[in-house]
């Protein structure tokens, strides 16, 4: 137990939830040790609903335009949506956390699960703002029983999450009884370092008896976090009812609940094992379509890869355990490596718990850095969350790094010693030490693929084409881990994502690439306006966003729109208004989305970005940068040069249909930008018209205010 | 060990008197639809559905609100269960049930009302290992 002060207190009243929402939300300054509620218009509900959207105008009103990752007046916003902490159906404990991030200078936001937000909901607020910064260590401390909020000194000498968590449950639990009733949020020494981290939230493992971490990996939240002298956030709640949320309709959440309960129940094993080896089970699958990133995504597919195939990560997960993140999840992909050896670093052979790998760091810290032991990166993954660093970010960043070294760009003299060869599983882990200990060539890597590349052309002399061409960021941010080059539609989904190139907005990959659902233009623009609407909506409830289609009815192949999964878009439909009591339908649905979505992309335009000129890939997410990647497939973009352009390929050199390649397909990406752009109602340059605003109903003075500027 | 209530079809002549009995001790009331026991005669044979205790929802409970006696019987601890209803989807019998307008499910805890009343000995307590 530790000897902490009071640095500031706030009593606020408890109030019952009203059908989902509290009506208000918590503002905590830092610098100022100022505690306030603020209250939730009706205008903040029609127009934002919830979740993100509330985390996005609380934000916008707290930053500047100006506003750096750094500046004191920038915010960490958590917030939990109206459907958040329902017991009922699967994955309705998400909280999203959104700041201006250091990789981009723009809004990130984060969707995480973990029991932070539905107990900080059920405490009585809506969102949850932090501002300032504090003058020494410190912990937010949210009492839901009490109706307390405090502001606690945090001289804890503790930072890396899988002990401070454990140690502040046991600490504010009060008894045993209590461990459940609590949740953290917090990083880890990496984040004092480097900028490309994450933050934790955890949930107890009442049968592990220890806390487990769920991740708001993307962005670098866990630097914006220490850098406010944040040790960690902590709520507690003892309350939990099947009825909590206050629903206006308990009956059809309830049924709609059970329902989906009992499709999962008889259909994950033949599905997608979501039980058995969580989102791991796309490791083979991937592989099997050329999409695995191997070597900094150079290529989709390797034998070797079959090493990190899904059964060999269900060998390492404890099965049969309900692991889901939040209560009432029957998908229960969090699966967790009980008792593992770390045979490196500052816990070398102490037994730990490690969430994961899930697939995206299977991906990006195994295959795309050649690295086939599933321990090995079952190590990265502890030490990554425990440090507080992002999976992808530091799979992508690493897998730059190793190509670099490839190349000559690096050698073991600027790495300080380290062979970053592909495949070098210690090199690897070491980089990661350096991050967690502030010291080294890891604090070059942590600062990200787009300051790499400028610190490699820069100091290095390295050839900032090649270095632009093969740096897989966008905006600042590191890709996530798909192939895109063969599917031009999921080309625009990484592309135009908001906060930089992450999947969660559009998976268009089989549909375009395998299906060939969407041949024209046209096709990919509607799919590329309604997947990222649809998949927004996820973040305005507090919802997640697998239950939707990793689970699919029997009979989803039969209906008109497989890909929609429209049984289960009606369920979340139903739901909604089951919670909220509020109308509904389809397609109402989709302009809740577009109304926050439009104001993210204006508040991205707002700090500087967010038009056409950002949203540029690098070619490797397009095309084959080097002849050596061209050869590898040449049978493929061969007979692409003789199909698509009428181009006989016999007589060309490789770097002559190189570039006939890439000229195609830099063109087709153009097209694809001006047919996406003009179905979401914006600009060829990008900027949504004042026309849609006004259709959509964001045509707010503010909104209006920064859309002048570029008219 | 366990402790179950064994049902026996072929003896059962569909008097429902275990549902009412059943319904009654917990919810004080006649509906079938709040018995842990459910005889559906509109089936041949006859269809008695109870619990028969293989601990299926034990481990898909998130809050461990469900545990096993001594005696080898499920029990609900209601003040832990959150009312998610992922045990009424794990069981293999259809065993678990709520009903509209309640929160927590419920379930036959092998306690025997219901086999006293019986007037054919078509459910019996027993003991299996």
């Amino acid at each position: 137990m530790e000897n902490r002060k009071v640095l500031a207190e706030y009593k606020y009243e408890l109030k019952p939830i009203i059908r989902g929402y509290n009506r208000r939300t918590l503002y905590v300054n830092l610098s100022t040790l100022e505690i306030k509620e603020k209250p939730v218009s009706d205008m903040m509900i029609e127009k934002f609903t919830g979740g993100k959207g509330f985390d996005m105008y609380l934000m916008w009103h707290g930053v500047k335009d100006d506003t750096k990752w750094n500046d004191p007046e920038n915010e960490i916003c958590i917030s939990f949506g109206p459907l958040c902490g329902n017991t009922n159906y699967p994955g309705s404990g998400k909280s999203i956390v959104t700041t201006i991030s250091p990789l981009t200078g723009i809004p990130v936001d984060c969707n995480v699960g973990g029991h932070f937000g539905p107990y900080t909901k059920f405490s009585g607020w809506d969102a949850l703002e932090i501002q300032g910064k504090s003058s020494e260590e410190a912990i937010v401390f949210i009492d839901g029983d009490k109706g307390l909020v405090q502001i606690l000194s945090a001289p804890d000498t503790e930072i890396n999450s899988h002990i401070l968590s454990d140690k502040l449950h046991e600490e504010f639990a009060g008894g045993e009884e209590h461990l459940q009733h609590v949740s953290t949020v917090s990083s880890g020494t990496a984040s004092d370092h480097v900028e490309i981290t994450c933050l934790n939230f955890s949930f107890w493992d009442k049968r592990r008896k220890l806390a487990r971490l769920k991740q708001a990996g993307r962005g670098g939240t866990g630097t914006v976090f220490r850098n406010k002298k944040l040790k960690a956030l902590v709520v507690k709640y003892s309350s939990l009812a099947g009825d909590t949320n206050a629903p206006e309709d308990i009956e059809t959440l309830q049924n709609t609940g059970l329902k989906l309960h009992k499709e999962i129940e008889k259909g994950d094993s033949s599905q997608c094992h979501m039980r058995e080896m969580g989102t791991a089970h796309l490791m083979e699958i991937m592989n099997d379509y050329d999409l695995l990133p191997i070597k900094n995504f150079k290529y989709g597919q390797m034998p070797e890869a079959i090493a990190l195939a899904s059964w060999e990560f269900k060998k390492l997960f404890t099965q049969g355990m309900p692991d889901g993140c939040w209560f009432g999840c029957s998908l229960s992909c969090c699966k967790a490596v009980d008792d593992f050896l770390p045979r490196t670093g500052p816990y070398k052979g102490q037994p730990v718990c490690v969430d994961g790998p899930e697939y995206e760091t299977g991906a990006g810290c195994g295959s795309n850095l050649c690295i086939w032991d599933p321990k090995d990166v079952v190590e990265i993954n502890f030490y990554c969350d425990t440090y507080g660093v992002d999976t992808i970010s530091f799979g992508t960043s690493t897998a730059f790094a190793m190509e670099c070294y490839e190349y000559g760009i690096l050698n073991k003299e600027r790495t300080g010693g380290l062979e970053l060869t592909w495949g070098n599983a210690d090199a690897a882990l070491e980089l990661l030490h350096q991050m967690a200990r502030g010291e080294g060539f890891g604090l070059t890597v942590g600062k990200g693929v787009r300051k790499m590349k400028e610190i490699f052309a820069r100091e290095y002399g390295a050839d900032p084409q090649l270095l632009q061409d093969m740096g897989m960021e966008a905006k600042g941010l590191e890709y996530s881990q798909y192939m895109s080059k063969e599917s031009l539609a999921q080309q625009g989904g990484y592309t135009l994502a908001l906060k930089g190139p992450q999947h969660d907005e559009a998976w268009l990959i089989f549909m375009d690439m395998v299906n060939n659902l969407i041949p024209s233009f046209e096709d990919k623009a509607e799919a590329l306006h309604y997947f990222p609407m649809f998949r927004t909506w996820f973040g305005l409830q507090g919802l997640c966003k697998l239950p939707w289609n990793d689970i699919e009815p029997e009979d989803n192949a039969k209906t008109d729109e497989p890909a929609k999964v429209p049984e289960h878009v009606q369920n979340y439909v139903d739901i909604y208004k089951a919670v909220t009591g509020r109308p509904l339908d389809k397609k109402e649905l989709i302009l809740q989305s577009e109304r926050v979505y439009n104001f993210q992309k204006v508040f991205c335009m707002r700090m500087g970005k967010g038009r056409r000129i950002d949203d540029v890939p690098p070619y490797r997410a397009v095309g084959p940068v080097t002849e050596e990647e061209y050869l590898s497939r040449q049978e493929r973009y061969d007979k692409q040069l003789q199909d698509k352009l009428g181009i006989d390929p016999s007589g060309l050199s490789t770097a002559e249909k190189m570039a006939l390649t890439r000229k195609h397909r830099e063109d087709q990406y153009q097209q694809l930008i001006d047919a996406v752009y003009k179905r979401k109602g914006w600009t060829p340059e990008g900027v949504p018209t004042l026309q849609h605003l006004s259709s959509i109903g964001m045509d707010l003075p503010e909104v209006l205010e920064v859309i002048k500027r570029y008219q | 060990m366990k402790k179950l209530l064994k049902t026996y079809p072929d003896k059962c002549i569909a008097c429902h008197m275990c549902e009412s009995v059943c319904a009654n001790l917990y919810f004080k009331t006649d509906e079938a639809e709040k018995s842990c026991i459910r005889i559906n005669d509109s089936v041949s044979p006859i269809d008695m559905n109870v619990c028969n205790q293989c601990q299926a929802c034990v481990s898909a409970c998130p809050t461990k609100a469900l545990t096993v006696t001594a005696q080898g019987v499920v029990m609900l601890n209601k003040k832990l269960c959150i009312g998610c209803y992922m045990c009424i989807a794990a069981c293999p019998t259809d065993s678990m049930h709520r009903y509209l307008g309640g929160l927590n499910p419920f379930k036959c805890i092998a306690c025997g009302a219901c086999a006293k009343t019986c007037p054919v000995e078509a459910i019996k307590i027993e003991t299996e290992e």
